[in-house]
């Protein structure tokens, strides 16, 4: 099933659908089309256009409230509560650092600093040259062996010493 | 000679010590040596210190070796490991070891035993017992056994999962019912609230990457308990490696026929779907997340109507944490005297303990309640990580009190917790040592309030970023005695005035550290 051609309002003027870049459309119509029959699937269809896209851009969102047949207020609403859907691209690596409890008990507070300190960036910034994206997670599952960071969607890493998060980065930077 | 059965865990604490460059070391060394092994990829046993934790399946019984680095593994064929050969790193049968011997696993009985995704290994190890069981009982039966069982929730608030189902069973679903564009919808919904946002506790995680099927069958239990035919596991985004054993596992039940339109060949009818959540804590709390999974803002619903009457798209809802559900295949397997009978005075059964922070010996222990702090910090965690005394323990997650060593002696029991002010919560301890500087433990519990508020009440929303400023003034010295009785007053406001445990129970981090850590709080001398 194909969504008909519809008319969006983005940024004040009304286009086409077929005037969005062409991976924005495709993105949202197969996740529209992949869950429109699920009950509750705005959160799913949210997931499907970030991972496709890295991000939930504004011209998806006013697609994807139209799909559903929500204002786009409230696709808006929704999207922004939640902090893991992002607005604009992020970097080629997001690192994610926990920042909660289990992990201060180990040094998470001193291995935030080094973070932001030795990338010059703080929490939901982008290094200059685009590669890597820093945010702050509370708790990771990982509790036991702190301080905790995630890799992209889901390289996990473990005792993340400040030594150990600038190898990570040197071979984050290498890779993209 | 047939093939050895090697197990390296895909648990993700396992993964994160490097768990997947020693499987695949073990298997590129296999394939050199041309021997033929079979890799498990099992769950953890719950020893972290001893992570990748390697078992080989030999005739006298399974042996372990670890921690196993890809280094150590060309030295453990040398060894003869396949056939339990000596080794620095033997550490010889997993059930012997003292972490082991002591604990009561139920719950967590085939964690890091069985290959989570097979139902022939399920079954064989006793799963789907509980649920043959109960298909051949009335649904008033198989809540009657639950509450008869004593199980209380384990998410957090311990409310009485038996009490809690009876509900959703005598529901009337027509009173409720609305029309639906998407054609007929079921008539009465089983959640599961895998959200685990509490740090310190990952034993949902552990369970659902290492035994999924247990999981799903306590929700399968569920269902056919109070009549209902969907069940959604809502699991937090930071759990990629559980979504994938979860969807593996379902997909393995259906093909089995444990899940869908005939479940284990009884004509009833149960499907299981798991749902994302996207970083926001406050979707732990139970009706932000029936919201959630509705696609809405995951803001807090006011109470009642409860969720047992009034929960999902509106329909009677049983909504339990993972190791709730996790606990039911059990009572319903051995009976509920038999789980009844482990436990202290109105805390029955078992509790999968985590031991997290700066410990010696992290992860998880499984045991009934009645067992003191001090000998979880001590006999299992083995003192700090850093050698340095441990200070402060916080239970129960962000939202729980921080304990000083004069309460180490509290019982692993509810109301002994409350009876000192604190919450077991979800069973998460964490330890820090005394470089804790519990002025900032205290800033951060509001902080993270103030971040994770979902903004529907003001007591939650504005308080706690007040109370970092008043913090931060007292820090700085500024109005001393004025910004303490500020911080009391605000403290009490957020207790008393918010919607929801999140605003109601951020004091307790603040007030516990503020009685039993006072120094800390005391005027600072030098720079610091
Ligand atoms: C702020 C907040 C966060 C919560 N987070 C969780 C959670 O992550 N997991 C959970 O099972 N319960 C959580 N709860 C408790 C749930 O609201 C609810 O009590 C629980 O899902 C009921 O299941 P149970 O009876 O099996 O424990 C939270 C409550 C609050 C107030
Ligand atoms: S507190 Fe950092 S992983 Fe749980």
């Amino acid at each position: 099933m194909k969504p008909a051609e519809i008319n969006v309002t983005v940024d004040g003027a009304r286009r086409k659908s077929a005037d969005l870049p062409a991976p924005v459309r495709q993105a949202v119509e197969q996740a529209i089309v992949a869950n429109r029959g699920r009950p509750g699937a705005l959160m799913p269809i949210l997931h499907a256009v970030q991972e496709a896209l890295g991000h939930v851009p504004p011209d998806a969102l006013a697609l994807i409230a139209q799909g559903l047949n929500l204002t786009r207020a409230e696709a808006h609403g929704v999207a922004t509560f939640y902090p893991h859907f992002r607005s604009a691209p992020p970097g080629r690596t997001v690192v994610r650092i926990c920042r909660a409890e289990a992990c201060q008990a180990l040094g998470a507070r001193a291995l935030e600093a080094h973070a932001k300190q030795t990338l010059g960036i703080d929490f939901h910034e982008t290094t200059g040259d685009g590669a890597i994206t820093l945010e702050p997670v509370y708790c990771l599952g990982n509790c036991g062996c702190g301080p905790s960071l995630l890799v992209g969607h889901d390289e996990l890493h473990a005792r993340v010493t400040p030594a150990a998060f600038d190898e990570l980065i040197k071979t984050a930077r290498a890779a993209t | 000679m047939s093939a050895v059965k090697i197990f390296v865990p895909r648990d993700a604490t396992a993964l994160a010590l490097g768990a997947e460059r020693t499987a695949r070391a073990i298997a590129d060394a296999a394939r050199q040596r041309g021997v033929e092994v079979e890799l498990v990829r099992n769950g953890s046993r719950g020893m972290f210190w001893l992570e990748p934790l390697v078992e080989v399946a030999t005739p006298g019984g399974r042996i372990a070796y670890g921690p196993v680095r890809p280094a150590d593994v060309a030295s453990l064929f040398d060894a003869n490991f396949l056939h339990g050969g000596a080794h620095a790193l033997r550490i010889g049968a997993v059930a012997e070891q003292p972490w082991f011997r002591g604990q009561q696993r139920l719950c967590f009985a085939r964690v890091g035993v069985t290959d989570p995704l097979s139902v022939d290994d399920y079954v064989a190890h006793g799963g789907y017992r509980g649920l043959r069981n109960a298909l051949a009982m009335s649904g008033a039966d198989i809540v009657e056994a639950v509450t008869a069982a004593g199980l209380r929730g384990r998410g957090g608030a311990a409310f009485p999962t038996g009490i809690k189902w009876k509900t959703v069973l005598d529901a009337n679903p027509e009173k409720s019912l609305q029309p639906s564009a998407l054609g007929p919808q079921p008539s009465k919904y089983i959640v599961c609230n895998a959200d685990e946002g509490d740090s310190g506790t990952f034993s949902d995680r552990m369970l659902m990457e290492g035994d999924p099927l247990c999981l799903i069958e306590g929700m399968t239990i569920a269902g056919v308990a109070v009549g209902a035919t969907q069940g959604y596991i809502y699991l937090r985004s930071e759990y990629p490696h559980a979504q994938r054993a979860l969807n593996a596992a379902i997909a393995n039940a259906c093909a089995a026929g444990w899940l869908g339109t005939n479940v284990g060949g009884s004509g009833k009818h149960f499907d299981v779907e798991v749902r994302l959540g996207a970083g926001a804590y406050i979707c732990g709390e139970e009706t932000s997340l029936l919201d959630s999974l509705e696609g809405k803002r995951g803001q807090v619903r006011f109470k009642p109507p409860l969720p047992a009457i009034r929960g999902l798209f509106g329909k009677p809802t049983a909504i339990n944490n993972v190791i709730s559900f996790a606990s039911v295949p059990i009572i319903l397997d051995r009976g509920a005297p038999f789980y009844r009978d482990y436990g202290v005075g109105r805390s029955r059964g078992t509790l999968p303990i985590q031991l997290a922070g700066n410990l010696r010996h992290t992860g998880l222990i499984e045991k009934a309640f009645g067992v003191t702090l001090r000998e979880l910090l001590y006999d299992y965690g083995g003192g700090s990580l850093s050698g340095r005394p441990i200070r402060a323990v916080q239970v129960g997650g962000p939202l729980g009190a921080y304990l000083p060593e004069s309460q180490f002696d509290t019982v692993v029991d509810y109301e002994a917790f409350a009876a000192v002010g604190a919450m077991l919560g979800h069973g998460g301890i964490v330890a820090f040592d005394d470089s804790v500087d519990m002025l900032e433990q205290a800033r951060y519990a509001m902080e993270f309030c103030a971040v994770e508020s979902c903004g529907k009440c003001t007591p939650c929303r504005v308080g706690s970023t007040r109370g970092v400023e008043v913090i931060d003034r007292i820090k700085a010295n500024i109005e001393r005695g004025k910004n303490l009785a500020l911080l009391d007053d605000l403290c009490n406001t957020m207790r008393h005035g918010s919607l929801c445990a999140l605003g109601g129970l951020t004091p307790d981090p603040v007030v516990s550290a503020l009685k039993y850590f006072a120094e800390d709080f005391e005027p600072r001398t030098g720079t610091a």
